[in-house]
């Protein structure tokens, strides 16, 4: 498009001829406000040359990616890219790269798998990310429990501590929506008298120390009551979610306060089931994490534990 | 082509008519599927719409603004299916008005979250984050264990339903009824409420408490409904990983 120079801004009408500022030595849009004049300052070269491109890129990138709606359809691209499969794809290519070690896993001969040291260097770190992101928020980052969560550290179980125990509570939950989860429930005592109450929240208190009175009105209160479930002399190990109240680790305490809030209220502690979230394999070797998890509490692999459950690190992960 | 903007930007009318053109493409680019989304958006059989109890939950969650914090939709990224389970469908929140996306994770997406926890971890966790996680940045809601205010359960099913969700004139009428009953084991209102939602919905004391409906209970409620609502998402990924 050739324009005639007379009428370009800042351009005299009759001979054409810019005015051009001596300093920057750019012409003048022609406007005049009483002797001030505006420079018709160009666009920047760089700032140009960008906007070209990102034009050039779009156009490339409406023939390559999805792109114009097109009703119910839409332009594909020639690359066919798609998110979901690409996800997809991705994911089976994480389950193949984990194939190797966590494969070994189906089988629960958790001898054979712990007595394997290259494969526990492998698969207990990765068992330790499993459990930072499904078990940690209620057992602890290194299985310390907590009020009404069990310590998974220690001895003490209420249904087995073996892997193959674990295995099954992971399976099945503890009083979950699972069909064939574990059940137990401490049953609500309100119907007893409150100096009852009083006498066999004291008198259970005391058993951890050894200093309950077998011949009290509380011991009769607690055979009638309370053995059926806790065993003889309150020793537990019946593996029905019922604890030993003789080394005191019961999850919701055992001092009088406690014990009396459980006879009042009864208890009922809900493990959810992980079968649906997790393959078998993943939760075999959790159950060995876990069964490992050593006494003095610092986990296997707690270096990696840092990055932590509602940190703004792991969000982002 | 720039001696053409040149000029253009010495018409002011034909000016604003170029900008009216670029824009409306860019416009027309983000708004013309949404023509189609009845046909493009399959609702799942299986797919309930929230209980009143879980409606009264997803009230309280925008009220406190959970949502600044935790986003609703896991990304088809592979990291996120391998962390959270399967990548959020549309047809997911289909029913939900507002949706609670979001897009800024300073916790954890909760799409996935319903029955990954127990009622009480959740009651525990709200009342004092730093109780169950020591390290856990977020705020406490300590308040929460107030009555529930019932008020407006009914209205609130009435005007999603005129929005398009599967609400009837029973659901309408015992909503009521129903928030009360899925917070009640073993009385007429929860065989009410799961008569009218399905017998999968979960009926508990959520706040561990049956004789007082609580704001805990109604939240409890709605974050154990996360990502439960419907099989599809499960079943699409499995059958595209086989």
């Amino acid at each position: 498009m050739s324009t005639d120079p007379k009428t370009l801004p800042g351009a005299d009408p009759h001979t054409g001829n810019r005015e051009i500022d001596p300093v920057t030595g750019y012409d003048t849009t022609g406007h005049d406000w009483g002797g001030i004049k505006e420079l018709n300052t160009p666009f920047p070269k760089v700032a140009l040359v960008a906007l070209v491109l990102t034009v050039i890129y779009s156009v490339i990138a409406w023939i390559l990616l999805p792109a114009w709606p097109l009703g119910r359809e839409y332009t594909r691209g020639i690359l066919g890219l798609d998110q979901q499969e690409m996800a997809e794809r991705r994911l089976r290519d994480l389950v193949a790269l984990r194939e190797d070690w966590l494969g070994r896993f189906e089988n629960p001969d958790f001898t054979a798998l712990s007595e394997d040291a290259d494969l526990m260097a492998i698969a207990m770190p990765a068992a330790d990310r499993l459990y930072q992101d499904n078990c940690s928020a209620c057992h602890g980052r290194a299985g310390s429990g907590g009020p009404g969560y069990p310590v998974l550290h220690d001895t003490y179980w209420l249904w087995g501590g073996a892997p193959e125990d674990i295995a099954m509570t992971l399976q099945v939950g503890i009083n979950a929506a699972h069909p064939d989860t574990r059940w137990a429930q401490m049953p609500a005592f309100d119907w007893m008298e409150d100096d009852e109450l009083s006498k066999l929240s004291d008198y259970v208190a005391a058993m951890p120390s050894g200093e309950a009175d077998p011949d009290s009105e509380a011991s009769t209160l607690f055979a009638e009551n309370c053995v059926a479930c806790h065993s003889e002399g309150g020793a537990g190990g019946l593996m029905n979610g019922a604890p030993s109240l003789v080394d005191d680790a019961v999850i919701y305490g055992q001092d009088t306060e406690s014990v009396m809030a459980t006879l009042r209220n009864g208890r009922q502690g809900v493990m959810p089931y992980w079968s649906e979230r997790v393959s078998d394999a993943e939760i075999n070797a959790l159950s060995l994490y876990v069964s490992r998890l050593p006494d003095d509490g610092a986990a296997d692999g707690a270096e990696t534990v840092q990055a932590s459950d509602e940190s703004p690190a792991e969000a982002t992960q | 082509m720039l001696k053409l903007h040149y000029n253009l930007e010495k018409l002011s009318m034909g000016l604003v008519g170029a900008i009216v053109v670029v824009a409306s493409i860019g416009g027309i680019v983000e708004i013309a599927p949404l023509f189609t989304i009845e046909q493009t958006v399959e609702i799942p059989d299986d797919m309930r719409p929230h209980t009143p109890l879980e409606m009264a939950g997803r009230e309280i969650y925008i009220r406190e603004g959970c949502y600044a914090c935790h986003s609703q939709m896991v990304r088809s990224l592979a990291d996120e299916l391998d962390r959270y389970g399967p990548y959020s469908l549309a047809a997911e929140s289909a029913y939900d008005h507002p949706m609670l996306w979001g897009s800024k994770r300073t916790g954890p997406d909760l799409a996935r979250l319903g029955e990954k926890y127990s009622d009480d971890w959740h009651v525990a966790h709200l009342i004092d984050p730093r109780s169950v996680i020591p390290v856990s940045i977020m705020p406490a809601y300590p308040w929460l264990t107030r009555d529930l205010d019932t008020g407006l359960i009914a209205d609130n099913l009435t005007a999603l339903a005129r929005l398009g969700v599967p609400y009837d004139d029973a659901m309408i009428e015992n909503a009521l009824a129903d928030a009360r009953g899925q917070s009640r084991p073993d009385t007429d209102g929860a065989d009410g409420v799961r008569d009218r939602y399905g017998e999968d919905i979960a009926v508990r004391a959520f706040d561990g408490d049956p004789s007082r409906l609580t704001e805990m209970d109604a939240l409890v409620a709605y974050l154990q409904s996360l990502g439960t609502l419907t099989d599809a998402a499960h079943e699409m990924l499995a059958e595209d990983t086989q």
